[in-house]
């Protein structure tokens, strides 16, 4: 049984190239929007907009700027799915096409799907989209063809500042924290890592270092399971069949308690 | 959480739309109209019975209506079965925690119980020639027990809508637990008023269709108290409904689909003719724009 793999995300070293964007693109061949013609954003340099099914890689394009533009900086960082330890998408998916692999990613099998779209609706970081091509909802299968063959996933292969790195959960971790350590020490005390740590949905296997708070990527910074609330949801509804049962009962027993007893007399 | 009251508020829309807000509405009247008229078959009179067998003459077809809107809603309609065969093992597919999982064998189950009864209640009102189906309706000991259980799978699938949009993480949606209760309230007032609508003019004077409306009136007061109570768990969410859906929310559903049929009742119009169907229609009306509002306004967000 292979060991976990996953994705560490140096979110200080990317410089948005979107190479991890076209790599994912070319081996999945998924593809373009719009039949090809271009419309921008106004975005930033974003035209990418957001995750969804034909786009498993995206370059976030996040503009810290003073208003007269004097002072500022770029915070960049490359989306992906978080492969999460515990999956929202796999967890409520209805058909089984969502599995988990014995690489512990999370993949979506295309040919089980039939586009009911509850995953999207789990998905915490909103990650997975229907791809209008096949109609059903597809999103980064952390390469999982390319794993089988013992290649790495092409995004992180592609990546020319080492800003995506692919490897072992474990080996990934140790690097990650180096690499906040390296960063406190050189005086960006702000460094951290947001999903390391199995507190956030048991571990997300696509974890990140950032440099601000989750929110400001677009990151939730409390994702939860959808399940938390199926126990309670349960119970109150329950509880309004008993009471709706009751009106009925209290409305329309009287008068058939009474033909019961003439039915006696 | 720069103004987001919810992390909920990073997901993405499943772009569920008018066939999702059409199947909440006639899944919610199909179960909603089986579990009254089983109400009505084993706790009232045998003179109500007309009633019941609207009742039944409504859920099947509002059934058979549902399947076909969630398999048209599907990406890949063909592979509706999916839902209740694993497509590359054979095997059943059931996942008891995953609502939509449950919802499909519920609504596959419940679909041949509104079945059976719905040619019960044609047998047992001598519109078909086959006296033999008058055994699986009331008062049969048969037909008493598969209205009790096709009665709880009619409640089931009024209500596990409400608890699928639950677990999930969409704001509005995953942040409240009220969602199902909400619903089953919801599906059982439309059902009362949509059979007061359709009864026939004959059975106007008819005490059972009273015993419906005066139930109907506390329903709709029951509805009332938990769309507040919804509101209220919503906590700093409950802004997202600070647009116009929160405006139809308020008009549509809190004041034509509840206050104003409330005031006609209680202003004495508990068995005038006019005021029941006015009542009836409004608060039809209401049940429909509350699941537009539901379904759409969380994936405006």
């Amino acid at each position: 049984m292979p060991e976990p793999m996953g994705f560490y995300t140096d979110t200080t070293v990317c410089i948005g190239c979107k190479a991890c964007e076209v790599a994912c693109k070319e081996w999945n061949q998924l593809p373009s929007t719009n039949g090809g013609v271009n419309t921008l954003s106004g975005d930033s340099y974003d035209n990418t907009r957001r995750l969804d099914g034909i786009h498993w890689r995206h370059v976030k394009f996040i503009e810290q700027f003073t208003e007269d533009r004097k002072d500022g900086r770029w915070l960049l960082m490359s989306d992906v799915c978080k492969h999460c330890v515990h999956a929202a998408c796999l967890e409520v998916c209805p058909t089984g096409a969502i599995t988990r692999t014995e690489f512990d990613t999370v993949v979506i099998q295309s040919d089980a799907c039939n586009g009911c779209r509850d995953c999207i609706a789990a998905c915490p970081f909103g990650v997975i989209e229907t791809n209008p091509v096949s109609g059903v909802a597809q999103k980064c299968t952390l390469c999982y063809d390319r794993l089988q063959v013992g290649m790495e996933p092409a995004c992180s292969k592609a990546c020319p500042t080492q800003s995506i790195q692919f490897g072992t959960i474990n080996d990934l971790k140790g690097r990650a924290q180096k690499r906040v350590e390296q960063l406190h020490q050189g005086g960006e005390k702000r460094a951290y890592l947001y999903g390391a740590d199995e507190k956030m949905l048991g571990g997300l296997n696509s974890f990140y270092l950032l440099v601000d708070k989750p929110e400001v990527y677009g990151l939730p910074p409390d994702p939860k399971m959808p399940t938390r609330n199926l126990a309670s949801g349960s119970w109150f509804s329950v509880l309004g069949a008993v009471l709706v049962g009751l009106m009925g009962v209290i409305n329309f027993r009287k008068r058939g308690a009474e033909e019961r007893k003439e039915d006696q007399s | 959480m720069n103004g987001v009251p919810s992390s909920t508020f990073f997901s993405a829309p499943p772009e569920w739309g008018w066939l999702i807000a059409l199947y909440f509405f006639f899944g919610g009247l199909a179960g909603g109209s089986y579990f009254l008229a089983s109400l009505i078959d084993l706790f009232g009179r045998s003179e109500d019975r007309p009633l019941s067998h609207l009742g039944y003459y409504i859920a099947f077809p509002c059934v058979v209506v549902s399947g076909l809107l969630l398999t048209l809603d599907l990406g890949r309609p063909l592979r509706f079965w999916h839902m209740l065969i694993e497509s590359n093992t054979y095997r059943p597919m059931f996942k008891y925690w995953s609502p939509m999982s449950i919802g499909s064998w519920a609504l596959l189950i419940f679909g041949i119980f509104a079945f059976v009864s719905f040619l019960g209640a044609l047998a047992d009102a001598e519109r078909i020639p086959w006296p033999a189906w008058r055994k699986v309706h009331p008062p049969s000991l048969l037909g008493r027990f598969i209205a009790a259980i096709g009665g709880i799978f009619g409640f089931y699938v009024a209500g596990y809508t409400g608890v699928l949009l639950t677990v999930t993480n969409r704001p509005i949606w995953s942040d409240t637990p009220l969602l199902g209760l909400l619903f089953i309230v919801s599906a059982a007032s439309s059902s009362a008023a949509l059979m007061i609508l359709l009864a026939k003019k004959s059975s106007w004077t008819m005490p059972g269709l009273l015993d419906l409306h005066r139930m109907d009136a506390w329903v709709v007061t029951l509805e009332f108290i938990v769309l507040i109570a919804l509101i209220i768990s919503l906590g700093p969410v409950a802004r997202a409904w600070l647009n116009a859906w929160g405006l139809l929310l308020l008009i549509g559903v809190i004041g034509i689909g509840m206050l104003l049929p409330l005031l006609l009742y209680w202003r004495g119009g508990k068995g005038g003719v006019h005021d029941m169907t006015t009542n009836a229609a409004l608060v039809l009306v209401g049940g429909f724009i509350l699941r537009l509002v539901i379904v759409f306004s969380a994936q405006r967000v």
